[in-house]
């Protein structure tokens, strides 16, 4: 057996035992080192005869190829089987709480104003405000409800002043006054706010939230009103089809005027918009009376339309399941952030307006 | 108004059933509020005689009483009554009985251990009036015979409770609102003549009404009624008042209110013997005096409209009767009014005087200016029938003659308004069963309008009756069109909205309080602005207006604080008020923030939330919002509930023109005045109305980009500089030292101390160096680097550390 066959045969049984890095590298050394015996052969070479010489060279050449791939491929397993058993010992409890963050809530008012504003936005409407604090002519006189007017008891009004000038306003109208005053026919605007009456028990707040809407053209009639309404409901409550009833009713700035209710039922303690045979109030409208035009010096001969005025509490409280009003202003913590929504959760109309 | 089926079948023909009268009431106009089913249970409800009474062993108020109902057995009964007593006849309502009042259903219960089989009632539980006092006694004579008999006559109509709108004053009697069920096809109207009287007597008593301004009575109808005898109302009378809820006291008393309630013709009876030489209708003068029928003493001011005689006032007229010339059960003459009163001369004169009277009620709505003689018809006429005497004549006095008012309507208004066509004939159908008298003047019809209807005055009007009548229902809907053609929100709409959602997404929950707050918290952050109180506020504790966003924030973060919640972000948006007129608001957000981060956790160290903390937020929600970092700027001149050395003012830019906000601790004092216990407690205020509109839009301002890809070099720097020297103020500087090089200049080091002088402090920065167009090579990174250190050295006089 030639010397190269030998070493071959040696090195190849001692690479296929069980060895570590250091066992390894020594091998190399052993074989490739400055007196490795692989480098001794290749010394060699020059001294072999010329007819040998290239056949001595090739086998030379293939047992050290041979030879380095496989203490190489050791050396890679080796490592790879260290780096996994290091690993190994660093396992951690995964089931440690994650780091703490904190995400902010919006407040569910908040959010259904902006449910609201995505729905008329659809249709047209864009939105209006008005200052909390009114005078008394755009809160009453000019919503055709003069003084000694039986109709302003029904409003218990906050005042600023032993005048009565200027209160809080109890209504979100005065926008109404206010946008047509400003401004040229048609209009078609919804104005949400916060609305004011000195009124507090369990179903009622000194301060709650309405949106007043108002669409003004030449040919608005209450078929309109009707459709708009249907419309929103519809589209608030995330249903296919509602139950509604216009009643007649009475507001001195609109004639003629109603109240709405929706149909519903209870189902398993919760309250299903749209079906049923109960009755539950939730705005009142109407035509927007030709005194109110008269008094914004909007001609009511050529324009006309409607009005309405819904309670957005009270919507907020239907769709999300809340039954105390008082909650709503009650800023209790965990309340808030049981109700709140993520602020990532814009109400659009593509993507749907709740989750 | 509570009204029954049956008592409206006295004028109304119909077989239909008060299901569909619940109903149609309802779209008529007449919101049901409730239904009331008073006899549902009634035959329970006994005529009852206690045999013995004992006090209870357990509790001192309670008296244990034997009730006989008529059965062999005696009831025991725990009541806690004090008029109940052994031979007392009352009313018993036995387990399984509702009780009208509350309505909660009787069981045979336990009272401090006796067990109570039913219960006695006083007339409040029984809605027969309000009296809460005590249990029900009846009379001996009459009710000792018929003991474990029913109390309550059979009578098997509900009472029905509708919500009359203000402006209908006619259905505030059975008959309007039988009318007006008529007209829309729920039966048929029945012809209803009253009868008048028919006497020779004149009326005696002299009535006169001056003339004068604001007089608030024009028309003063009356008629003596003599020799009569008051005494109990007949049976079918009690139970009409019965079967709505009324107490029946005497039949004088009744039969006003019966005519009252059946017509909205409100009467009022004086004893005839106590008035002085005849009435006078007057306007008041200032400081007189009178004690009303509720007992009161009422002093008056000038103009209100009195009825008098030459002693002095004895009532208000249309609101309220005086108890100098009242009728008692003895009184023989009796003089009748009815008369007609301007509804804004009564609200003005309740108003002032706080009174609130049912005629109060009706006269301030409009009554029906022909119903004079029909109410003193109808009254006097049934006083003879139970109570006897002699009427006399109807003497009417008026300063003003009744002219039904007109209104020229256009029929095709109709169609215009509510989309509805009905025909020509339908439409005068429905406005005569109203009452409407109509004569065609070439396309348009000349209504006359009916007295009672004082709510009617021009064609909407008309359109609304025929519409109610016709029905609501009949209405098509028409669908929306899905345009639009304005933005839903203008620019500072979308700021608010953005705003709001950028302060929730930096860990704030959003509060909404109210606009008003207590004086007291409102006070510790008003600084010199102007008190706004509410002239008549519910509580003190909400009797100003919010001068600021901190008021209710702080009382609610202090709130949840005591329930235990210690690491809080709160914030609102939403109006601050500096003055008490329209306008004079404007938007704040506020946020506050307390407690500590990461508490209590495993891998983080925790600190308490501070000043910088708030900061980043502010400045985060800023940029979020469109504006420039680079020229936002901050001082630190700030309100004094703000801590004075850990506070700063921010501005959108050097000018400082408008401030846009404000963060900081809050002042210790504050924390210790309002007793707020936590570690820290930092907040923020933006001024959304300072807030300057960037003038480009987000998306122009993005259009140029533009990035390097040569080598970034970075070098760093420490100063030795006076300690009050604003760091804000040194990135400046060093930033302009070359803006074509410097990418960012960053503070990663702030030191006072050991080796740094008293008076200054040590700041160590990064500065990147980058070029746009070339790579720089060692001279030109050392010629920026000496400029930066030169320049800083010369401008702000701080020394380069070694």
């Amino acid at each position: 057996m030639s010397d190269l066959k030998k070493i071959r045969d040696e090195f190849l049984s001692k690479l296929r035992s069980k060895l570590d890095l250091s066992q390894v590298n020594q091998l190399k050394t052993d074989l490739f080192g400055k007196n490795g015996l692989i480098t001794k052969q290749f010394k060699k070479i020059g001294s072999i005869s010329d007819s040998e010489r290239k056949k001595f060279a090739t086998e030379l050449n293939n047992i050290k190829d041979e030879l380095q791939n496989l203490i190489n491929s050791k050396i890679s397993e080796i490592e790879i089987s260290e780096v996994n058993d290091k690993l190994k010992k660093e396992k951690i409890d995964i089931s440690l709480p994650e780091r703490s963050i904190s995400i902010g809530k919006i407040h569910p008012v908040s959010q259904t104003i902006d449910e609201i504003s995505s729905i008329f936005s659809e249709i047209g409407f864009s939105v209006e405000e008005g200052p909390d604090v009114e005078n008394e002519f755009n809160n009453f006189t000019a919503l055709n409800t003069p003084d000694h007017h039986p109709a302003r008891d029904m409003h218990d009004t906050f005042y600023l002043d032993e005048k009565k000038q200027n209160l809080l306003r109890t209504h979100t109208s005065p926008v109404q006054i206010r946008t047509m005053i400003n401004n040229k026919p048609p209009f078609k605007i919804i104005a949400p706010g916060r609305t004011y009456r000195s009124d507090s028990d369990q179903t009622h707040a000194p301060m709650f939230h309405q949106v007043e809407g108002l669409h003004i053209d030449k040919e608005i009639n209450m078929g309109h009103l009707k459709g708009c309404l249907n419309y929103f409901i519809k589209e608030f409550f995330e249903v296919d089809k509602i139950k509604m009833r216009f009643r007649p009713s009475h507001f001195p700035f609109t004639e003629p005027s109603a109240e709405v209710d929706i149909g519903y039922k209870i189902k398993d303690g919760r309250i299903v918009i749209g079906e049923g045979d109960q009755w539950l109030e939730i705005l009142g409208c109407g035509m927007v009376h030709p005194n109110v035009l008269k008094n914004v010096r909007v001609d009511p001969d050529k324009f006309q339309g409607y009005a309405f005025g819904i309670g957005i509490d009270r919507l907020a409280m239907l769709k999300y399941g809340i039954n105390d009003l008082r909650a709503f202003f009650d800023c209790d913590y965990r309340w808030l952030n049981h109700f709140g929504f993520d602020p990532l959760d814009v109400p659009t109309n593509y993507r749907g307006l709740s989750r | 108004m509570k009204i029954t089926l049956d008592w409206l079948k006295d004028y109304l023909n119909t077989s239909l059933e008060e299901k569909y009268l619940v109903d149609q009431l309802t779209n008529i106009g007449l919101e049901v509020e409730s239904v009331e089913n008073l006899s549902a249970d009634n035959k329970l409800f006994k005529v009852a005689k206690i045999t013995k009474t004992e006090k209870h062993p357990n509790a001192d108020r309670l008296k244990v009483c034997d009730v006989d109902i008529g059965e062999k057995n005696i009831r025991k009964v725990v009541c806690g009554a004090k008029n109940a007593r052994a031979g007392l006849i009352t009313i018993y309502a036995p387990p399984g009985a509702t009780i009208p009042k509350t309505k909660t259903k009787l069981v045979v219960a336990k009272i401090r251990g006796i067990t109570s089989y039913g219960m006695l009632c006083s007339e409040s539980e029984l809605n027969l009036s309000d009296e809460s006092e005590g249990i029900v006694e009846l009379s001996k004579s009459k009710y000792q015979k018929i003991v474990g008999k029913n109390y309550f006559q059979n009578n098997n109509s509900n009472s029905i409770d509708l919500s009359v709108t203000p402006n209908r004053p006619d259905c505030l009697g059975i008959r309007g609102i039988a009318r007006d069920l008529a007209a829309s096809g729920f039966g048929k109207l029945k012809n209803f003549k009253e009868k008048k009287i028919q006497s020779k007597l004149k009326q005696t008593l002299s009535v006169k009404i001056t003339k004068e301004k604001g007089q608030g009575c024009n028309v003063f109808g009356s008629c003596l009624i003599t020799n009569v005898k008051n005494t109990e109302s007949p049976k079918w009378l009690k139970d009409k008042l019965i079967s709505i809820g009324q107490k029946p006291i005497s039949a004088i008393v009744d039969i006003t209110n019966y005519v009252m309630l059946d017509i909205n013709r409100p009467l009022h009876a004086y004893d005839a013997d106590k008035i002085e030489k005849g009435i006078i209708v007057r306007n008041s003068k200032s400081g007189e005096q009178f004690t009303a029928l509720d007992n009161k003493n009422y002093k008056l001011e000038n103009d209100m409209c009195v009825i008098s005689d030459s002693k002095g006032v004895l009532g208000l007229g249309g609101i309220i009767g005086g108890t100098r010339s009242s009728t008692e059960l003895d009184t023989r003459n009796i003089l009748l009014e009815s008369a007609y009163f301007e509804p804004k001369s009564i609200r003005k004169t309740a108003k002032k005087l706080n009174l609130d009277t049912d005629a109060k009620f009706r006269f301030e709505r409009g009554i029906d200016p022909l119903s004079i003689e029909d109410g003193l018809n109808k009254a006097a006429l049934l006083i003879k029938e139970v109570c006897g005497g002699v009427i006399s004549k109807i003497d009417v006095q008026r300063i003003e003659k009744f002219k039904a008012k007109t209104v020229k309507f256009d029929p095709n208004l109709f169609e215009k308004v509510t989309g509805l066509v009905i025909s020509r004939k339908k439409i005068l159908k429905i406005l005569e069963d109203l009452g409407f008298k109509h004569k065609k003047e070439k396309k348009y019809l000349k209504l006359t309008i009916p007295s009672w209807r004082p709510d009617i005055s021009q064609p909407i009007d008309i359109i609304e009756e025929l519409a109610r009548i016709h029905g609501y229902d009949q209405i098509k809907t028409i669908e929306p069109t899905k345009e639009r053609h304005k933005p839903t929100l203008n620019k500072s709409q979308k700021l608010f909205h953005y705003l709001q959602r950028a302060i929730a997404s930096k860990g704030y929950v959003e509060a909404i309080t109210w606009s008003f707050t207590d004086s007291k918290y409102n006070n510790l952050f008003k600084e010199n602005k102007k008190e706004i109180k509410i002239i008549n506020p519910l509580s003190s504790e909400i009797g100003v207006l919010r001068n600021s966003i901190f008021s209710n924030l702080i009382f609610y973060m202090r709130k949840n604080l005591n329930r235990d919640i210690k690491d809080l972000s709160l914030f609102e948006i939403g109006p601050i008020f500096s003055g008490s007129n329209p306008g004079e608001q404007e938007t704040v957000i506020g946020g506050l923030r307390s407690g500590k981060m990461s508490r209590l956790s495993w891998i983080e160290d925790d600190r308490i939330v501070d000043i910088f903390d708030v900061k980043k937020d502010i400045i985060q929600t800023l940029i979020e919002a469109g504006y420039d970092r680079s020229k936002i700027y901050i001082d630190d001149t700030t309100p004094n509930y703000y801590h004075p050395g850990k506070s700063g003012r921010i501005f959108i830019n050097k000018e400082k023109d408008k401030i846009v906000g404000y963060f900081g601790e809050i002042h210790p004092n504050i924390i210790k005045k309002i007793e707020i216990k936590t570690e820290s407690l930092v907040g923020f205020e933006i001024f959304v109305d300072n807030l300057k509109r960037p003038k480009k839009l987000l998306r122009d301002q993005k259009k140029v980009y533009r990035v390097s890809d040569f080598q970034k070099s970075e070098r760093d720097f420490a100063f030795i500089i006076d300690r009050n020297f604003k760091s804000q103020k040194l990135i400046e500087i060093i930033s302009s030292v070359n803006p074509n090089l410097i990418r960012n200049v960053d503070i990663f080091d702030v030191y006072e101390g050991e080796n740094i002088p008293v008076d200054k402090k040590s700041i160590a920065i990064n500065v990147g160096i980058q070029s746009l167009d070339k790579p720089l090579n060692d001279e030109d990174l050392e010629k920026v680097n000496k400029l930066i250190i030169d320049t800083v050295e010369k401008e702000t006089g701080a020394k380069i550390r070694s």
